[in-house]
């Protein structure tokens, strides 16, 4: 199976602080990987780097069957790459419409001139209903997203990075703040969405990375510890002893 | 009538009984008698040379008076006497020697009458006196006439003293003499030497004595008789050098539009000028060709065309030449100037270093406020040039009440630092404390309140500036050179810049304020759960930053108008200062200050006549500098820079 | 309900936006009616130097319209969009004046003898124009100034490329927020302070002037010229208004919208969040230099302090008052403060006499507009655009006090509209 993202020996410090260590993680095609760490094991900062918000000092970031360097581009570009990012504390618009925030997300033209010209066709409605749907928020379409409920908003952001159709998502603490039920319908989103396509999810809970019953990189203090399934890595005597010290 | 007449005899007899003709300095006029009383320039040389050199006291008083008109001889006599004219044509005499003589009628006495040119003579043997006179000041006086006027006649006078008691004096002397052997000395050797002697001097007065030496001349020979002619197009103009012809005569000047357009009109016949329509004369070739048949007609001399000019061109030689010296004095000045003008370029270098700096100081002192509030605690305050403002009126009323400026000075700072302490705690409180996190509503608000404190100020204090004056000890300049000198006032407020840094490094790292306000600004709630104030720490910084705004309120006023815009003429400079450093870092400030600061003066060195184009080309450097540093020279890096 | 939030993006502008209908007949009623009871044409009821002051009110209302779609939309705080109206109002000036002054040269040069050549005129238009600041030459930036399409393509192109510039240059390296208001403020600062040179080819601080007079339209009397530039001031702001609505609806809006709140999130949808904001930058440059090109003609002279930054605070002033992000706001907040500063300042306002002290409006005034305009930004940031609420009954989410969206710039709680 080919690599849809290849991060090779990159590092990156703040002000003398190596948030990064020479870290190398590969991802393929339709992959669920879960990340975990302690505090401050360099995990969004990985996202960071991924996306293109945070320029690393060294390393290779390559993509796709292409073989793009990710370092080269922009936020916007990386994202209209197929790459999705969903942040840690949910940010959707909160003065737009449910419908809005879709809209925004769902595949189409970026360009300015043909946002300016865009009409929404059947299909995009349809599309957009479908997601609405899809996590559950059908009947809220017309409602500000701003009043929406913690877990509403986090699904509807969810929602936005589907509708974006990546290739690869990156999701940050994807079930934090939802109650048990909430949980459990986020697990079959993104388990449903890891059959397309790569999923990279970032969280603390042991219990929700369980159930997504994938490979686990474990990082810490910014270079992968340990790699395998969650029993192989929480065996790993050097996991137990930066989870639980000694 | 008779007895008035007796009695002018009787004073006659009494006068001439006390004339004492055996005076010394009486028998040395009479010695030149016939020549002082022919009164002739050309002659009277030898007669002042005397004089000046008889070594007598009373030499001096002669030739001043004389030189004022005021000495008269007898006319049978032959005595020379002092004399001014009295009442009813009489003179009040008094003898050369001193001593006073009476009154006598006018009649019986010539006044010698001395032309321009004999006072000239007069005057430079009297600076001779003046130079060897008892009294310094005098001394000094008579150095400061030459300085100001130097004639050829004083180098010899300078020469002549050679025991100048006062050290000071003397080498001023001694300088003098060698500027005037450049100037008056016959001698070429001589002037070269002095010249040479002034090698890398900076004085004014030596450039002043050795520029009109190295004045050129541009002249012409006959084509083939010049060394080394000038290359026409590159070393002179064309239009120069033809100009240079026409104005010695052996050209003809070109006929320009102005003469053409006369000529046509003179010409008009009807509505024709030599067979063409008038109306059709609307361009310069229609003109010209009309004008061409006007001379041919002999209505008009004829164009010089650009082949004439060519041709006549081709017939002469130019060159340039010394005018004002002979040619090796001129070179070696030249020498010597060139070498003077590379010293004074590194010292107006220096100068503007110096310039540079204390403009810094002047931007470091509006934007340390504001590093404080903007820097630390994130806060846009657009009023910041009003509490400039308010401090330097503060100062302004102080002085109102205490007219010893050293103590309102004194008294003013720590006023000022209260006044807009106050206020800006007031505004903290008020406005600000809302605001936190809105960066642009406070900018905005802000804005509001620059605006009607503007106003204000206006409203209370008029619209014309207020003058902030400096205590006395801080008037005139630390002078170094000619060239580099700074006034006393720029280096106080280099010297209050480097306090205020003093001040803000140890309040922030040395008191607990600045480590509460540090902790406030990297955590606000970890800092309250540690049993800290956030509010009150705000309030208290900015409290802090608004009072030395107001502090360097009182800098700025002393050193320039006190009008209810001074503020906003800095605000925008301070904020490039503060952006252009780096937020939230003061060293930042400091570079950023002196960034801005040697820019500014850089540019304007470049660019001497326009303050205005300096402060444009200035922003608009700092806008393309953002460009390549968007955080400022000392950037913060990592997450806390996009908090 | 979900049909009609989707279906919500396809109907016509105008249904979209009842505002723009209602805006759209008052601003025809208001034209007609000033046109009506105007000294030229009307009843005279309405001096020519009020019309006029409508007229410049207008062109004011048509550069916040801009502001409002930078600021108030965007989240660009600029201070610089009046740099952009006046440098409209010098390309439009620079055609009056010499169009006009070749009128005058030429009539005086027909006296002549000869027939004027063209250098002759050229000269004495330059003399005319710059004999204030010592120079005869016509500088390079009047190479054009003889040719009325240039000028008025300049109106537009000058401003828009300053933007263009000025906006790459600060989007590509992310200056935002207030460092952006900054640099945008020393970039008017800049070239206010170049233009008040006397070696700037544009008169120093003396300015254009005369502007009033149309060159070739000497008979027709100001009172008829005031009521042609009011219809084009109005027809002006019609179409900006238009512009505009299009421009904020649909999803360009909705993109737009989203970058003020949250300009990250944008970015991480795949946008080039820069490229939209210079976009809408030099657009709204180009609208405000039609505005000034409007404008100074009826204000009759241009100086440099009409650049000075002060001019675009005032201008986020009359934005902010009259309710950011919305564009009815910015044209009712801007009309309301600029007719009411003209009345205040103008005299006509009765002054106050407190017994120990008079207040006078004309000396008060900025403090009473400083002071408003704090109270507004603190306590009604929906500006008069609020008082529409309160008749629709609208209510603002409840967010307890949190924003809508990380930015500096983003909508808070109080102004976002339901």
């Amino acid at each position: 199976m080919s690599m849809l993202l290849e991060v090779d020996g990159v590092s990156v410090s703040f002000d003398g602080f190596k948030a990064i260590n020479n870290l190398t993680f590969q991802i393929g095609e339709a992959e669920m990987r879960a990340v975990i760490g302690p505090n401050g094991a360099g995990k969004t900062t990985f996202m960071d780097i991924v996306t293109g918000k945070t320029r690393p000092d060294e390393g290779k970031v390559i993509w796709g069957e292409k073989s793009q360097n990710l370092l080269a581009m922009t936020e916007a570009q990386i994202a209209q790459a197929g790459i999705g990012r969903k942040f840690q504390r949910p940010t959707v618009f909160e003065n737009q419409t449910v419908a809005e925030n879709l809209m925004l997300a769902l595949k189409n033209a970026r360009g300015p001139f043909s946002v300016l010209r865009f009409k929404a066709a059947a299909q995009d409605r349809e599309k957009v209903a479908e997601l609405a749907d899809q996590i559950g928020l059908l009947g809220a379409l017309a409602r500000k997203s701003g009043e929406l409920s913690h877990g509403q908003k986090q699904w509807l952001e969810i929602g936005m990075l589907l509708a974006q159709d990546p290739q690869l998502l990156l999701v940050d603490e994807p079930a934090a703040g939802m109650t048990p039920d909430e949980r459990e319908h986020t697990t079959e989103i993104l388990v449903e969405a890891a059959k397309t396509r790569a999923v990279v999810v970032v969280e603390h809970d042991m219990e929700f990375v369980r159930r997504l019953n994938c490979r686990v990189t474990v990082l810490h203090e910014g270079s992968v510890l340990a790699e395998g399934s969650l029993d192989h890595v929480t065996s790993d005597e050097r996991v137990i002893e930066v989870y639980l010290g000694r | 009538m008779i007895y008035r007449f007796l009695a002018i005899l009787l004073l006659w007899a009494g006068v001439a009984s006390a004339q004492d003709m055996e005076a010394p300095i009486q028998q040395v006029l009479q010695e030149h008698g016939e020549i002082i009383q022919k009164s002739s320039r050309r002659t009277i040389g030898p007669a002042i040379d005397t004089l000046a050199a008889s070594g007598l006291d009373d030499a001096q008083a002669v030739l001043e008076r004389w030189q004022a008109r005021e000495m008269w001889f007898n006319k049978e006599t032959g005595a020379f006497v002092f004399g001014e004219e009295g009442e009813n044509r009489t003179l009040i005499l008094s003898d050369v020697a001193g001593g006073d003589l009476g009154t006598a009628p006018k009649g019986d006495y010539k006044q010698l009458k001395p032309n321009s040119g004999i006072r000239g003579l007069i005057g430079a043997a009297l600076v001779q006196f003046q130079l060897t006179a008892p009294d310094a000041a005098t001394r000094a006086a008579a150095l400061d006439a030459i300085e100001r006027n130097p004639e050829a006649s004083h180098l010899a006078a300078l020469r002549a003293v050679t025991d100048e008691p006062d050290a000071e004096l003397a080498t001023r002397s001694a300088r003098l003499e060698r500027l005037l052997t450049i100037e008056f000395d016959e001698d070429d050797a001589a002037r070269i030497a002095a010249i040479e002697g002034f090698e890398g001097d900076l004085g004014v007065d030596v450039r002043a004595a050795l520029n009109p030496l190295v004045q050129t001349e541009l002249s012409f020979v006959a084509a083939g008789e010049a060394d080394a002619p000038l290359q026409i197009g590159g070393d002179i103009t064309r239009d120069d050098a033809y100009a240079l012809l026409v104005s010695a005569g052996e050209a003809e000047a070109v006929v320009t539009s102005g003469e053409i357009k006369e000529a046509l009109i003179a010409n008009i016949d009807g509505a024709e000028v030599q067979g063409i329509r008038v109306a059709a004369l609307d361009t310069d070739d229609a003109r010209a060709s009309t004008y061409a048949l006007l001379s041919e007609a002999g209505l008009a001399r004829p164009q010089v065309t650009e082949a004439d000019i060519n041709a006549t061109l081709a017939g002469f030689d130019f060159f340039r030449s010394y005018t004002n010296a002979p040619l090796d004095v001129a070179l070696a000045a030249q020498a010597v100037l060139s070498g003077i003008e590379t010293k004074v370029a590194v010292n107006q270098t220096f100068d503007l270093g110096l310039d540079a700096l204390s403009l810094a100081s002047i931007y470091f002192l509006a934007a340390i406020g504001l590093a404080i509030t903007f820097g630390v605690m994130g806060v846009i305050n657009m009023a910041h040039g009003e509490f400039i403002m308010m401090g330097a009126y503060t100062g302004y009323v102080v002085q109102l009440f205490i007219t010893d400026y050293t103590v309102s000075i004194l008294v003013a700072i720590p006023l000022a630092f209260a006044v807009t302490f106050s206020a800006g705690v007031a505004m903290e409180r008020l406005v600000i404390r809302w605001l936190y996190h809105r960066p642009l509503e406070t900018l905005l608000a802000t804005f509001g309140i620059s605006i009607a404190l503007q106003q204000l100020a206006k409203n209370i204090f008029g619209t014309q500036a207020r003058p902030l004056t400096a205590p006395g000890w801080l008037d005139g300049s630390l002078v170094i050179n000619d060239i580099v000198s700074i006034s006393y006032i720029r280096i106080a407020i280099f010297v209050l810049a480097l306090l205020f840094l003093a001040l803000f490094l140890f309040v922030m790292n040395r008191t607990r304020l600045g480590l509460e306000v540090r902790a406030v600004t990297q955590n606000p709630r970890m800092a309250a759960s540690m049993g800290i104030n956030p509010d009150r720490i705000n309030m208290l910084t900015f409290g802090f930053g608004s009072g030395i705004a107001g502090i360097a309120g009182v800098a700025i006023g002393l050193y320039a108008k006190v009008t209810s815009e001074m503020g906003a003429d800095y605000i925008v400079q301070s904020f490039m200062t503060v952006v252009v450093g780096g937020v939230g870092n003061i060293w930042g400030t400091l570079l950023g200050a002196g960034l801005v600061g040697s820019m500014q003066k850089g540019i304007e060195w470049l660019n001497p006549s326009n303050t205005l184009a300096a402060q444009t080309y200035m922003i608009l450097f700092i806008i393309l500098f953002i460009q390549f540093r968007p955080r400022g020279i000392i950037a913060l890096k990592g997450r806390a820079a996009e908090a | 309900m979900a049909d009609m939030a989707l279906h919500g993006v396809r109907r016509p502008l105008i249904v979209r936006h009842p505002s723009l209908l209602i805006f759209l007949t008052c601003l025809a009623l208001f034209t007609v009616a000033v046109t009506l009871l105007a000294e030229g044409v009307g009843m005279g009821v309405i001096s020519t130097s009020f019309v006029k002051t409508l007229g410049k009110t207008l062109c004011l209302c048509l550069v916040a319209l801009a502001m409002d779609l930078v600021w108030g939309y965007t989240g660009i705080l600029s201070l610089g969009h009046m740099a952009f109206f006046g440098i409209g109002g010098y390309a439009i000036g620079m055609w009056l004046m010499y169009a006009r002054t070749e009128i005058i040269v030429r009539d005086s040069l027909a006296q002549a003898p000869l027939p004027p050549t063209v250098t002759e005129i050229s000269d004495g238009i330059a003399n005319q124009i710059f004999g204030v600041v010592g120079a005869s030459e016509f500088p390079a930036i009047w190479a054009l100034a003889h040719s009325f399409p240039a000028q008025l393509a300049f109106v537009v192109l000058v401003p828009g490329l300053l933007a263009l510039i000025f906006g790459w240059l600060a989007f590509r390296s992310r200056v935002t927020g207030v460092y952006l208001s900054i640099l945008t403020q020393a970039m008017t600062l800049a070239l206010s302070l170049y233009l008040f040179q006397n070696d700037s080819g544009l008169r120093g601080n003396n300015g254009l002037s005369g502007l009033q007079n149309l060159p070739g339209f000497d008979d027709v009397p100001q009172s008829s010229v005031s009521i042609a530039f009011f219809w084009a001031s109005a027809l002006a702001l019609a179409l900006g208004y238009l512009l505009c609505s299009f421009i904020v609806s649909g999803k360009f809006g909705s993109v737009l919208r989203a970058i003020r709140d949250d300009e990250a999130r944008v970015r991480f949808l795949g946008y080039s969040v820069e490229a939209y904001k210079l976009i809408v930058f030099v657009i709204t440059a180009m609208i405000a230099g039609v505005a000034g090109a409007l404008y100074y003609p009826q204000a009759g002279i241009i100086n440099p302090a009409e650049i000075a930054p002060i001019a675009s605070i005032y201008l986020a002033v009359w934005v902010a008052i009259g309710g950011r992000g919305r564009l009815y706001g910015a044209v009712i907040g801007t009309a309301f403060v600029s007719l009411l500063s003209s009345w205040f300042t103008g005299g006509q306002a009765p002054d106050i006499n407190l017994g120990f002290a008079v207040i006078q409006w004309v000396d008060w005034w900025t403090i009473l507009l400083g002071l408003s305009f704090v109270a507004v930004t603190l306590f009604a940031p929906k500006g008069i655009g609020g008082l529409i609420d309160l008749i629709e009954e609208r209510r603002s989410p409840d967010r307890h006090g949190a924003d809508l969206g990380p930015d500096a710039g983003a909508l808070r709680e109080k102004e976002a509209s339901k």
